[in-house]
């Protein structure tokens, strides 16, 4: 198994009433709410934690992108892994990722992407998402029924940049580019890995399998409610005649660890209904403009069905409901051992992209439930599947030679000298 | 009046409302297609040979992969206009669908007969922004087009009964379809620059606008005036966005006026 720690740096500071006065989270949220002397203070508690997550042990930590929302910070996830590059040396970078439909033109995530796997030496995990309705439709202005269809435009650009060793010219239907020509280079070749995630368009799998990409399943709705996306989705894997190796496949889940479960509720709860009541809180057209998913994937229905069920699921909830449906795995250690051995299991997936900070939690909170988490829980979960114990082709593969930034502070005495030869 | 359907030499399919005779009139309908009963339509059959086209993404008609942008639209107007065998005819169009026959009217602007763009979309003022229809829960849609928005409300569903989940369904769909075509021209701000090209413009054309519209303001009727020479404004009271369904004899009489017998 693999642990990511990923912070979605939320805005700590929304009001007590935020749902009752603000019809939506995302998108049109007022920006008086935002204030930049506290943002200062926000953003190097979040950056603190992932660096803190690297010497706790996690494999990667994570980020990702998201606009003009109080529900994460990261505008450019790219900005976010560039000081992580420098302060860490150890663990995977995941950004997860670029909204590429939206970027144009999009040979700017491929030179953006290669400078991260070359400054961490080798280290970057590339994520391509189609992006939220609300970042790609809403805030990026992208056409609905044509963000797919720029997507995959996208998608083949930076690919074919990554891979070309002699410039191209590119005639796309949405970009033009006389001049491909990628400098610099990714480390990782032919690339860094590919995760892909999905929200549950059906064509998405299809893709990553395509492609052999890893499918990461983003929800913050628990594992119970995932299971029948990835089964889905695992049987499209043995359709297609995939092999069925674990690491193809991601899943995003909220861990809250105390001493004993009750320990948990009470350090813990308020921060968690923070995030579901407020930093969920999303006017429904936004996540639903028409032609963002295709016909063939509301019909299959499923998705329809969560997406009405889950605006009803967020009215009344508990802390209670939350663990007992599984929306957050809280508790003692062996409380979260259980339930995750039986979430990673049940979903049959080798990474967990692991949300310890929720909402408006503190950082000393954050930082006992990771601990406790990277000493007491991580260990046993570790070989939970052994027979995919050296399939590493969902991973980082960094240089072995690569610097510690992060031990080299400004005067040190030791200097470049000559350039590596 | 009889549904018909045509091919054009694209490849799109497209069913028709065909009926009545006399000069022939080609009416384009706006984001949300046709509805089940369209009042306006019949009465303008009893003077003219009327020609309604459903879009594709809209109704039985078919091939909307095959449109992408404003002049893939423009040029399935054309098409269409070819398939039907149809010469000059007059141009009519409400909100997607004047947008639509003011863009075919400057590309070929000597093909048009007279041109009446009812509440049209197309052009966007800073101080007069448009609501965002993408964004817009269910039941806000009849309060943003209807003067009345409670019988507006049934028009919109066509009757159906939404507490039947099947119904509900089917709704939901067919709205998500026509939406998602829709989106190619209006999304996310309904302007592909067609105030660049309406100098083109040669047809007589009339404005016809309803007093109440609450989507696209009457303050949108002189700046379509002031960018096509010659054009009239008429003012239709107690109609909003949809007045070719809340007002449909006053639009007949308008429209009538204007194109005259010819």
């Amino acid at each position: 198994m693999k642990f990511t720690w990923f912070n979605l740096m939320p805005w700590p500071y929304l009001p007590d009433d935020f749902r009752e006065k603000h019809r939506s989270v995302w998108v049109d949220i007022p920006n008086t709410l935002y204030d930049p002397r506290k943002g200062h203070h926000v953003y190097h508690t979040y950056l603190d934690q992932l660096e803190y997550a690297e010497t706790l042990g996690f494999d990667g930590i994570g980020c990702n992108e998201h606009h003009q929302n109080g529900y994460g910070l990261m505008p450019s996830p790219n900005l976010i892994a560039a000081t992580l590059a420098r302060r860490t040396s150890r663990a995977a970078l995941c950004v997860i990722g670029n909204s590429i439909a939206g970027y144009n033109p999009p040979i700017r995530v491929a030179e953006e992407f290669a400078m991260l796997d070359v400054i961490s030496g080798g280290r970057l995990i590339a994520g391509f998402p189609v992006g939220t309705p609300m970042d790609t439709n809403f805030c990026y202005g992208q056409i609905p029924a044509l963000t797919r269809d720029k997507y995959r435009e996208a998608h083949d650009m930076i690919m074919k940049a990554w891979a070309s060793t002699e410039p191209f010219a590119f005639d796309g239907k949405y970009n033009q580019l006389r001049w491909v020509n990628c400098w610099p280079k990714p480390i990782q070749q032919p690339h860094p890995p590919i995760y892909i995630p999905g929200g549950g368009s059906i064509e998405t799998w299809d893709f990553c399998l395509d492609h052999d990409y890893n499918y990461s399943y983003l929800s913050f709705f628990g594992y119970l409610r995932g299971k029948s996306l990835l089964d889905g989705y695992w049987e499209r894997v043995a359709k297609r005649g995939k092999d069925e190796s674990p690491y193809r496949a991601a899943f995003a889940q909220i861990i809250c660890v105390a001493d004993t479960d009750a320990e948990a509720e009470r350090l813990y709860a308020e921060h968690v209904l923070y995030f579901f009541n407020r930093c969920l809180h999303v006017f429904p057209p936004f996540a639903d403009p028409a032609g963002y998913r295709t016909m063939a994937t509301i019909k299959h229905g499923a998705l329809a069905q969560l997406t009405l069920a889950r605006q009803k699921i967020l009215e009344n909830l508990t802390w209670k409901q939350l663990v007992d449906e599984r929306f957050i795995i809280a508790g003692s250690p062996e409380t979260v051992r259980q339930q995750l051995e039986e979430c990673i299991k049940g979903l049959r997936i080798g990474h967990l992209f692991c949300l310890f900070h929720n909402g408006n939690m503190p950082d000393w909170k954050t930082r006992h439930s990771s601990k406790l988490f990277a000493e007491q829980v991580m260990p046993h979960l570790r070989d939970l599947w052994p027979e995919w114990k050296h399939d590493e082709r969902w991973w980082m593969h960094p240089m072995d030679d690569r610097l510690r930034p992060e031990e080299r502070r400004p005067g040190a005495e030791k200097s470049a000298g000559e350039w590596v030869r | 009046m009889k549904w018909q359907l045509v091919d054009t030499r694209k490849g799109t399919r497209c069913r028709v409302l065909e009926g009545g005779s006399g000069a022939p009139l080609v009416f384009l309908h706006g984001a949300g297609g046709l509805f089940r009963d369209n009042p306006f339509l019949d009465q303008l059959a009893q003077r003219y040979h009327v020609f309604a086209p459903e879009w594709p993404g809209y109704g039985e008609s078919t091939g909307e992969e095959l449109l992408e942008d404003m002049l893939d639209f423009a040029l399935h107007g054309w098409d269409l206009v070819d398939a039907l065998g149809l010469r000059q005819p007059h141009l009519v169009g409400h909100s997607m669908g004047g947008m639509i026959a003011a863009e075919m009217a400057c590309l070929a602007p000597r093909e048009v007969g007279k041109l009446a763009l009812v509440a049209p979309a197309g052009l966007w003022m800073d101080e007069h922004p448009i609501p965002d229809i993408f964004a817009l829960l269910p039941y806000q849609l009849a309060e943003v087009l209807f003067h009345d928005p409670a019988a507006g409300q049934a028009l919109l569903t066509g009757g159906a009964d939404l507490s039947d989940m099947d119904a509900l369904k089917e709704f939901y769909l067919g709205t998500q379809r026509r939406l998602t075509m829709a989106g190619k021209i209006l999304f996310p701000i309904p302007n592909r620059r067609l105030s660049k090209r309406l100098y083109r413009l040669t047809a007589e054309t009339l404005l016809v606008w309803g007093a109440a519209d609450r989507l696209i303001v009457p303050a949108y009727a002189e700046r379509w005036r002031a960018l096509i020479p010659g054009a009239r404004v008429e003012m239709v009271e107690a109609a909003a966005h949809m007045l070719p369904y809340e007002q449909p004899e006053a639009l007949v009489r308008a429209l009538a006026g204007f194109l005259g017998q010819g």
